[in-house]
């Protein structure tokens, strides 16, 4: 019994990292109908951005947010404003293809320049301390600094949606662009906004990730799916959605495991496929997926 | 109707089409007889165009013209190359017998595949069939009797049959998929079914006015797109004889056709072709600066993409104003 406690402990402590992997992704799909396949990648180029500053100075990896943020947050504005602004349309092979292309790039340039080697963060003894509940329980403190996070920016993406100037442009525009242009909304800094916001939330999920586990460049697909079995599960727009559709994956991913070291990913792929099958807009769905 | 007809003829062929038609005749003959005439290595780079074209033209008949964007098309190639495996491996079967039988067995995982993929849309299905492949990879990496992760080595197939032999029919099966590939979707094109094919993905709510069944027009295509990656991946396995999961079930076959369709010209037959001969000319190229290439395919498509999104083939399309299939009517007043 408490051995399953323990499972779905850990699980629901997994989800965290998930639900930050996914409200990026959700952020834009929400906002301008944007399936971004580079996602994953973009997480990965997060963690390498990290790995390549925390490397040289010995600096502790947590500060990284600080740096990384502002960084990709700018770099998603501009390539929307520069580049996936002109894919946007009714057709959604334009903006598929390119953002495909952006991932194949990413992950190329990445081998490039850091090699296929497996590459990590090492973050202290924040990595390895834990919290001990009773004889067999613990709960590590790094995984539920990572769940605060994920909730922490939640709330955060829940005030800058319903209570600002901004989150009501984002609601406005997604709701229906054309109108929202006819009043006076610059629609195109609105999907650069949404865009940046999106990757400044996928810089935190890519250096949490870098210090919970190794990555290489060719990662990034694997997150993607995550994130978008999250969205999914959740349902699409909403970010509590996310967080339980991380919870989710998370609990069948160790649940799987747990049985057998490789049925984890395979066990989260088929509660997708699940929950797919009885829901097809996922459990808590704020608007309809096209 | 009857007057309409009498007033105006609709022809497809022109002079140039017919031309081509006869081309294609002859560059059949000259690919059979090249074993007799050209060294190996060449031979085998003839059969991997060959291949990687009919996976285009299979991709390209399934997001260019039925507009279903799967993005896990490599899902059918895995189970083409494990169809090989127990059938040819396990069970004795000659291998090139296996190729016809992948192809069916494609087929019918299509089709149980298909309740679960086409549940969503757009996007969704896109990274909906992208997770179903890899759920098939996992599921085939944790069987051992087919080699587990690792996969295993099927070499002892070809037990018996000379090696030129083995290229010769090698290169043959890839003309028929390759050429076949092309063939079927300008067949299909032609036909009635072609037409509801288009009208569907121009417009779903137009076209069920029009009486015609959109699942089941979306579904055919799917299953015939499975068909014949199936079969390719069957025979891409007879040129590796060696088979994992993480190889037959790699996204990488999708970006390949990802690749060709766009830079070629997504949604026309001569676009895979000519994407097809621009990938294996800059690969060829670049060879020896890594995965340089793909980087520069990645660039090309998103530039194609934005700046001209019919391809290669639009831009000569539209200069010349050609086609080389009689696949457009062309609707003109008969004199009287």
């Amino acid at each position: 019994m408490i051995e399953w406690i323990n499972v779905i402990t850990q699980g629901i402590l997994l989800g965290g990292i998930y639900a930050l992997f996914a409200t990026g992704l959700s952020l834009s799909f929400g906002v301008m109908r944007l399936i971004n396949m580079a996602h994953g990648d973009f997480i990965i180029l997060a963690a390498f951005l990290a790995f390549a500053v925390v490397q040289p100075l010995q600096i502790n990896p947590f500060y990284m947010i600080l740096l990384i943020v502002p960084l990709m947050a700018f770099f998603g504005y501009v390539l929307q404003r520069l580049v996936l602004n002109k894919t946007l349309g009714e057709d959604i092979l334009s903006p598929l293809l390119v953002t495909f292309g952006m991932s194949i790039i990413i992950q190329n340039l990445l081998l490039e320049i850091f090699s296929a080697d497996s590459r990590g963060l090492n973050a202290g003894i924040v990595e390895v301390a834990s919290i001990s509940l009773g004889e067999n329980m613990a709960i590590g403190v790094f995984p539920l600094i990572t769940i605060t996070i994920a909730i922490a920016v939640i709330i955060a993406l829940q005030v800058i949606f319903y209570k600002t100037r901004l989150g009501r442009c984002f609601r406005a525009t997604s709701d229906d662009h054309i109108t929202s242009s006819i009043m006076g909304i610059n629609t195109k800094h609105i999907y650069g906004m949404a865009m940046g916001l999106a990757l400044g939330v996928t810089a935190i999920a890519g250096v949490l990730m870098a210090i919970r586990t190794n990555f290489d460049p060719s990662a990034g697909p694997l997150q993607l799916l995550y994130a978008f079995e999250v969205v999914i599960i959740g349902g699409l727009g909403s970010f509590w959605g996310t967080l339980i559709g991380g919870i989710i994956l998370g609990i069948a991913q160790t649940v799987g495991s747990h049985f057998d070291p490789g049925w984890g990913i395979l066990a989260g792929h088929i509660v997708f496929i699940i929950i797919l099958m009885i829901k097809p807009n996922g459990l808590f769905p704020k608007m309809k997926g096209k | 109707m009857e007057s309409f007809l009498s007033k105006y003829e609709i022809t497809r062929g022109n002079k140039l089409t017919y031309a081509f038609s006869i081309f294609t005749v002859f560059f059949i003959i000259f690919l059979v007889s090249t074993p007799w005439w050209l060294d190996r290595a060449e031979v085998r780079r003839i059969t991997e165009f060959l291949y990687i074209l009919a996976l285009a033209q299979m991709w390209n008949l399934l997001a260019g013209y039925g507009g279903l964007l799967s993005v896990g098309q490599q899902l059918f190639i895995g189970i083409g190359a494990y169809t090989l495996v127990i059938f040819s491996y396990k069970l004795g079967l000659n291998p090139f017998l296996v190729i016809p039988i992948a192809g069916i067995v494609s087929l019918i995982v299509a089709f149980g595949v298909s309740k679960v993929a086409f549940r969503l849309k757009g996007a969704y299905f896109a990274v909906g069939t992208w997770v179903l492949a890899e759920t098939f990879r996992l599921l085939f990496s944790n069987v051992s009797w087919l080699g587990g992760g690792s996969g295993l080595s099927i070499t002892n197939t070809m037990r018996g049959i000379p090696t030129w032999w083995r290229e010769s029919l090698t290169l043959w099966f890839a003309i028929l998929i390759g050429i076949g590939s092309v063939l079927l979707v300008n067949y299909i094109l032609r036909s009635k079914y072609g037409l509801s094919l288009t009208a569907v993905r121009d417009s779903e709510v137009a076209s069920e006015s029009l009486g015609i069944n959109v699942k089941k027009v979306k579904l055919l295509v799917y299953l015939i797109s499975a068909f014949g990656c199936g079969m390719a991946g069957a025979l891409i396995f007879i040129t590796k004889l060696r088979v994992s999961p993480e190889a037959a079930f790699s996204i990488d076959w999708t970006v390949i056709m990802f690749f060709i369709v766009v830079i070629g010209g997504i949604g026309t037959i001569e676009g895979p072709i000519i994407g097809t001969i621009v990938y294996f000319t800059l690969r060829e190229t670049l060879n020896g600066f890594g995965t340089w290439y793909l980087i520069i395919l990645g660039l090309f498509t998103i530039i194609v993409m934005i700046k001209y999104p019919q391809g290669l083939w639009g831009l000569i399309k539209n200069r010349f104003n050609i086609h080389l299939f009689a696949i457009k009517r062309h609707v003109k007043e008969k004199p009287s």
